[in-house]
């Protein structure tokens, strides 16, 4: 049987290795964007020179010839589904047995005036860092729109290179739409700690240019002028499907698919950045943009594609990111405000750099999430913990075990335990004293 | 907004002021050192000396002082896009002056007259006798552990991992390796590191220096009790509970020079498959080829020379000259710009190998991952000194027991997702 995989990012090469550990079946990735997979949340490291582009592969590259992987560096125009074949841009045709469509996402924009001038651009692939590279040669002042995770990873990139960054958000808060305001203003802090201009509760509304066709200046919604030489749009990501126009297969936002990642054509999936549920379970995205999940849901087709049939479980959610210096880890589902039933216990530390919130049910203090930030914690004991409904009590009384911070770091625990108490002192706890340190 | 005082740390055109004066300092103490090996140290060496070591102290500091200012965190800005991290002309340039530098100082010490002379007043007042060779290894090595020691705590200052580690290389060294070793010789004793055990330091199990070392006396015996008892029970004893890291990041030299001034290269270890198989034939070759050295030598003693006549003699002097000379000085430090600061640990020191020996198979020590968080960036294997690809292992969710992990904790320091962290666990985890 021979299984064609479209895209090589993390969903694809998730699904073509674990073909292979499950079967012996011919599998061919084809890819436009480079010829062998790398790591995309390394982009930006590439460009701040932590890294080269070589490391930011994950396996060598003879392991895929060695594991029997096809690689084809070749742009696919379209599907013929009921062919069961693929059109290059070449022209060229490629027949398959089974069809995987990984092929992520692409940014999302807003028909803002001047998106076309040199200078303005997104951060998505490989080439979009190459195109930043020859975009910042020599400039002193960049605008960023759109306050999510991109922007934020732009900003840290720019400031790299010393280049006065502007950076625009929507919101007073840098990622209010999902970071609780207490969590949010603790960013926002941050990012001025780092020279980076936050410009809140502000949106583009034109680009300008000069005589050249290059980005002068952003004018935004209230009439502020802002002088740059670059502008990067980190509004978002849409699922890649324009090539699945003709081709029959549903489309939504995303390809749509079921539970077992099957679209509306037998023998062809969908997986990752671009697929949406077409029923996705109350609180869970449709289109599940994240590396994590993108890693998982290839798992799930893996087995899927080699006759286990299982339905895709997303288990308890966890995800994680870092804000310049700040870490971040949230296990089960954080909002910026607690659901209807919940109530929240937050501390922070006073230098206002870490912090953690834990959510939990008003009526059985079953705790449902966490928020960890500049502190790291175990993901399989927040797991359980979410999973077994454990009491807010019990969860304090055990905090500490979770901990991950390295050796010699600050024991936040009895900070913690001392706003715990204060808040809710029917539940007041102890904190059992540690021994000291000793060598043997 | 307050005024822009953020640094790219490495980047030329955006240096600091600071950074600029720093190098400009540097400069000068390379000179005054360049003068002083051309005979001036031989006349003027109090003057000289001050003004080498003075001036290359002050420059390394005020050009690390930004790390200092800078918000705590990992600061690895454009150390690919710098050539003399990035394996450029300057790192070449930097790579045979070091190496040839070894080589004088090997076979040609003569040529290092004037620098020798310059060390002369610090050595009577260590060691109440005149400076050789290697008391002037011994003071430039020192100099460069505390003063690049200095710059690694700025850098990883967010960590008190690393800074209490580098803390304890700079004590190791400055402590044992240079200042006790000098005072004993001041008080006539033999010159002994007590923080240097059989088989890095081979002779100290070696027949002749055993009754050089005991010829003295009662400190004698005891020197030699200290290092049987360091190699044959602490080491397995320490490693068991805290892996190779208590001994090859935290006390030895070598690890000390190569985690302070070795810091800047350590992006420059091979990972491929290819070099972790020569490591293992290497590493574990020299360990043979020093153990049956060892054996011979003490048949050789045992029988009176009669076994084996001069060739166990022989034998001993060509692994000095190889390994001990040529591995671990000429391509273990001079060449730390082009194959990065841990060559040595990693392809020839025969302790490193035994302590991997007890890691791999016997110690509770291991590198933890945190559940499915790893994104595969490759920050953790970029930056592992000892060439160990981490990510193959985080990405799968599995915990990394290898022989060569130094402990070095790097990988979980630049973890942007907090997935990696050195843990002592039961053996079974």
């Amino acid at each position: 049987m021979k299984v064609v995989i479209i895209g090589n990012g993390i969903s694809g090469i998730t699904t073509a290795r674990h073909i292979r550990k499950l079967s012996n079946h011919e599998i061919l990735v084809i890819s436009s964007e480079t010829e062998y997979f790398f790591s995309r949340t390394a982009l930006m490291y590439i460009y701040m020179g932590h890294m080269k582009y070589e490391h930011t592969k994950p396996y060598e590259d003879w392991f895929w010839e060695k594991n029997r992987i096809d690689l084809l560096f070749a742009k696919v125009a379209q599907v013929q589904a009921q062919q069961k074949q693929l059109q290059l841009e070449d022209g060229s045709l490629i027949t398959f047995d089974k069809l995987v469509i990984a092929t992520g996402s692409t940014p999302k924009t807003l028909a803002w005036p001047g998106l076309h001038l040199k200078g303005v651009q997104d951060l998505y692939s490989k080439q979009d860092v190459d195109l930043m590279e020859e975009n910042t040669k020599d400039i002193t002042d960049a605008v960023i729109v759109g306050g999510g995770l991109i922007g934020i990873e732009m900003a840290e990139m720019l400031r790299s290179r010393n280049i006065n960054v502007h950076f625009l958000i929507r919101e007073q808060y840098y990622w209010n739409s999902v970071l609780p305001k207490e969590e949010a203003s603790l960013i926002n802090k941050h990012i001025a700690a780092h020279h980076i201009h936050l410009h809140t509760n502000t949106q583009l509304k034109e680009i300008i240019g000069d005589e050249n066709g290059k980005v002068k200046a952003v004018i935004t919604h209230d009439g502020k002028e802002i002088a740059c030489q670059f502008v990067g749009l980190t509004i978002g990501v849409n699922p890649n499907i324009n090539f699945l126009q003709n081709s029959e297969i549903e489309t939504d936002r995303g390809v749509l698919i079921n539970e077992y990642l099957e679209t509306n054509y037998r023998d062809i999936y969908a997986v990752g950045d671009c697929a949406q549920f077409r029923q996705p379970i109350s609180l869970h995205p449709a289109v599940e943009q994240l590396w994590y999940t993108g890693k998982m849901q290839a798992e799930t087709l893996a087995q899927n594609i080699c006759g286990d049939k299982r339905a895709y479980e997303r288990g308890i959610w966890f995800n994680s990111a870092k804000f310049l210096d700040i870490e971040y880890q949230t296990y089960g589902y954080m909002f910026n405000k607690p659901l209807e039933d919940e109530q929240s216990f937050y501390w922070e530390h006073p230098k206002g750099k870490i912090a953690c919130r834990i959510n939990y049910k008003a009526a059985s203090k079953a705790v449902t999430g966490f928020n960890f930030f500049g502190m790291r914690f175990r993901q399989q004991t927040a797991n359980d913990w979410i999973k077994n409904e454990t009491p807010l009590q019990n969860v304090m009384q055990e905090l500490e075990k979770g901990f991950f911070d390295p050796e010699f770091f600050e024991n936040h625990y009895p900070a913690i335990v001392e706003k715990f108490n204060t808040d809710y002192p029917e539940m007041a706890i102890s904190v059992k004293k540690k021994k000291k340190f000793l060598i043997w | 907004m307050s005024k822009d005082i953020s640094l790219a740390i490495t980047d030329g055109s955006g240096a600091n002021i600071l950074q600029k004066t720093g190098i400009a300092l540097l400069a000068f103490g390379l000179l005054a050192t360049i003068i002083a090996a051309f005979g001036a140290g031989a006349t003027q060496p109090v003057l000289f000396f001050w003004l080498s070591v003075g001036f290359i102290i002050a420059g390394t500091l005020v050009y690390a002082y930004p790390y200092f200012q800078h918000e705590a965190g990992i600061k690895n800005n454009n150390i690919f896009k710098n050539g003399m991290t990035n394996r450029g002309a300057i790192a070449w340039f930097t790579g045979l002056v070091l190496t040839g530098f070894y080589i004088i100082l090997y076979w040609f010490p003569q040529y290092l007259d004037g620098l020798i002379r310059m060390c002369d007043p610090l050595s009577w007042l260590l060691r109440n006798k005149a400076a050789d060779q290697w008391f002037l290894y011994g003071t430039l090595y020192t100099l460069a552990v505390l003063v690049m020691g200095f710059r690694f705590i700025g850098k990883y200052r967010h960590n008190r991992y690393q800074i209490i580690r580098t803390l304890s290389v700079m004590f190791f060294q400055l402590g044992f390796a240079f200042v006790l070793p000098g005072l004993l010789l001041m008080f006539n004793e033999p010159e002994f590191y007590f923080s240097y055990f059989w088989p890095l330091k081979y002779g100290y199990l070696w027949p002749n220096d055993i009754n050089y070392v005991i010829s003295s006396g009662g400190l004698g015996y005891f020197m030699i009790f200290w290092g049987a008892v360091m190699t044959f029970i602490a080491t397995p004893l320490l490693t068991y509970k805290y892996g190779k890291r208590w001994y090859c990041s935290w006390v030895c030299g070598c690890g000390g020079l190569a985690e302070t001034m070795g810091d800047p290269y350590r992006q420059l270890s091979d990972k491929s498959l290819k070099a972790w198989k020569i490591e293992r034939y290497t590493v574990h070759g020299v360990l043979v080829f020093i153990i049956i050295t060892t054996i011979m030598l003490w048949l050789n003693s045992a029988w009176e020379g009669g076994l084996l006549g001069t060739w166990s003699g022989n034998f001993s002097q060509w692994y000095g000259f190889f390994i001990g000379s040529i591995f671990s000085g000429v391509i273990g430090t001079g060449f730390y710009p082009i194959f990065g600061n841990r060559v040595w640990c990693r392809f020839g020191c025969p302790m490193a190998a035994i302590l991997g020996l007890f890691q791999r198979f016997k110690s509770k020590f291991r590198i933890t991952t945190n559940g499915g968080q790893c994104i595969s960036c490759g920050n953790c294997s970029t930056y592992c000194e000892m060439g160990i690809d981490v990510r193959a292992y985080a990405q799968k969710g599995e915990n990394i027991i290898r022989a060569s992990c130094v402990g070095c904790g790097i990988c979980s320091a630049v973890c942007p997702r907090g997935v990696l962290n050195l843990e002592n666990l039961s053996e079974r985890k």
